[in-house]
């Protein structure tokens, strides 16, 4: 699959953000005035961010109030509708904690469970997707909530939890791999069942449908990022969980934190890049490639 | 609303004889025509006169060759389009309810006024049958000539999608796959029509037909006709062969 930029970003800043608000949602860091203003403004300048830049990845963002009609059917609506529900629940707790010094755990509480929704909303947006059998299994969820946690866990902080997050997300990113590994063979789809001519014999592409690009090639059948898989995965392991993780073994310092959060943000857009470069579409098997 | 109807009284689709298309692709070019200068945004193209041209296809041809054990390999041509499947991925997926399948027919459309363009329904979809618009930023998708066949401002015989109307070699059917009295349903009956990637859940309404079991030759030796010279001559010329060699 394609690794669109916006995508990236959209999933790492707004899964950071989400992660912070479920944090400070339940209190488990109660900051009132400015630290307030400066938390939960990151938090919602995170997830807004992200927001904006998947708006970005739309042909017609003009009409993305639209999208907010089917949660009833599709995961992206959901997913719109569930963000859109936390910045609004959680705003009450915000404003009061930040002008009031007065929590409202109340809309902390609930505005940290719709979050949390928010992030499994996202993950099950690629889950769903069978066409692509590296995502469709149930290690992919994992892999979103806790990354998003345990961003989450650094901006506000929290050494010891950010600690057993990180771990918790370098073992969701090693089993989805090495689940996804073995799912497009484990899907059964193959050049045979693609054409129905499987029992016949052998099949292979003579001749493509045409000799240029297309957007089903460029959207789906992107190839070139494979090439480096394993290096990329040493990176986003390292970078995105453990390198984070043994910082935060080192005496409590902002620079050391400072330190952990950047190494993890940047570890998980590799992560997110091959997350989509990795993953091969069956549509692939049309075109004799994958 | 993006939720697939339970079931659908009758199920238009497409019959495609893998037999006998010749893969002149005749139905591309009839479908792109008739979609562009008809129902939704035209099928644009990119950079068409320049170096990397490409376009927006709702049909394209593709061409196999299958390699058997024991027959000479065999090309066969393979047309694909929207399969208008019972259990639609892309339709679910659809935020803002652009993407639907029709109860009356369930022909799967898009309301192209109400598409944002996200392209999660072309991820959804494992046959690749719905392409982004480059142009209009919209997904284009197969109707089955949606406006053709209901259309009484066309002759009779033109009220089926461009693409049967124009094979050359009467290689595409048109007709309800629900009715297991139709000409397509008994079609695919006597010739064992199958669905495309089956393990994918999708239950295609739209169905192939494979290539019919060929002709082979009884004592099929090809290689002997074309051995120039005998490996070893016997009898006279033999002795003859190894005398001369002997020289």
């Amino acid at each position: 699959m394609h690794p669109a930029p916006s995508l990236i970003l959209f999933t790492v800043l707004s899964g950071a953000g989400f992660g912070l608000l479920i944090w400070l949602g339940i209190g488990l860091r109660a900051p009132t005035g400015l630290a307030a203003f400066l938390l939960f403004g990151m938090g919602y300048a995170l997830a807004g961010a992200g927001l904006l830049a998947s708006a970005f990845h739309l042909g017609h963002p003009e009409r993305a109030l639209l999208a907010f009609t089917q949660w009833r059917s599709s995961w992206l609506s959901r997913e719109a509708v569930l963000a859109t529900a936390t910045l609004a629940t959680m705003a009450p707790h915000a404003a009061s904690s930040v002008f009031a010094a007065v929590p409202m755990p109340v809309f902390g509480w609930l505005g940290a469970a719709l979050a949390l929704a928010t992030v499994f909303a996202t993950a099950m947006i690629y889950t769903q997707i069978r066409a692509v059998p590296r995502w469709h299994h149930w290690s992919t969820p994992p892999v979103f909530v806790f990354a998003s946690l345990a961003a989450g866990a650094l901006l506000v902080g929290r050494t010891g939890l950010a600690f057993g997050l990180l771990l918790a997300l370098a073992i969701a990113m090693i089993a989805h791999w090495v689940a996804g590994d073995r799912q497009f063979a484990r899907a059964g789809s193959t050049m045979g069942s693609a054409t129905g001519l499987g029992a016949l014999g052998q099949v292979r592409l003579l001749e493509p449908p045409h000799s240029g690009q297309n957007y089903l090639l460029r959207e789906m059948v992107h190839v070139i990022g494979r090439k480096h898989v394993y290096k990329l995965r040493l990176i986003a392991l390292g970078l995105g969980a453990l390198l984070p993780a043994l910082l935060l073994l080192l005496p409590a310092s902002y620079v050391g934190f400072g330190l952990a959060l950047l190494s993890h943000l940047t570890g998980l857009l590799a992560q997110r890049w091959l997350f989509f470069a990795e993953a091969e579409h069956v549509v692939g098997l049309y075109y004799g490639k994958r | 609303m993006t939720t697939l109807p339970q079931s659908t009284k009758t199920k238009l689709g497409l019959v495609i004889d893998l037999d006998t298309c010749v893969g002149c692709h005749a139905c591309v070019i009839s479908c792109k025509g008739w979609n562009t200068e008809n129902y939704g945004a035209p099928l644009s193209d990119l950079d068409a006169y320049g170096a990397n041209p490409e376009g927006t296809f709702l049909n394209r041809v593709h061409s196999f060759e299958v390699t058997r054990d024991t027959a000479p390999p065999m090309v066969v041509h393979f047309p694909k389009s929207c399969l208008h499947c019972d259990n639609a991925p892309c339709v679910t997926v659809c935020p803002t309810g652009a993407s639907y399948k029709r109860v009356e027919d369930g022909i799967v459309l898009v309301n192209e006024d109400a598409c944002i363009g996200c392209g999660l329904c072309a991820w959804a979809c494992p046959y690749g049958a719905r392409e982004m618009d480059g142009v209009e930023k919209v997904m284009k998708k197969c109707t089955l000539c949606v406006d053709r066949i209901y259309n009484e401002n066309l002759p009779e015989e033109d009220r089926e999608p461009a693409c049967v109307r124009t094979c050359p070699a009467g290689a595409r059917h048109f007709g309800d796959l629900a009715d297991p009295n139709s000409p397509v349903s008994q079609l695919v009956a006597e010739r064992g029509g199958m669905d495309l990637m089956p393990e994918q859940g999708t239950a295609p309404v739209n169905k192939y037909l494979p290539p019919r079991p060929r002709d082979t030759l009884a004592t099929p030796d090809l290689a002997s006709l074309c051995d120039p010279a005998p490996k070893a001559a016997t009898g006279f010329l033999g002795w003859l062969d190894r005398a001369l060699e002997r020289l």
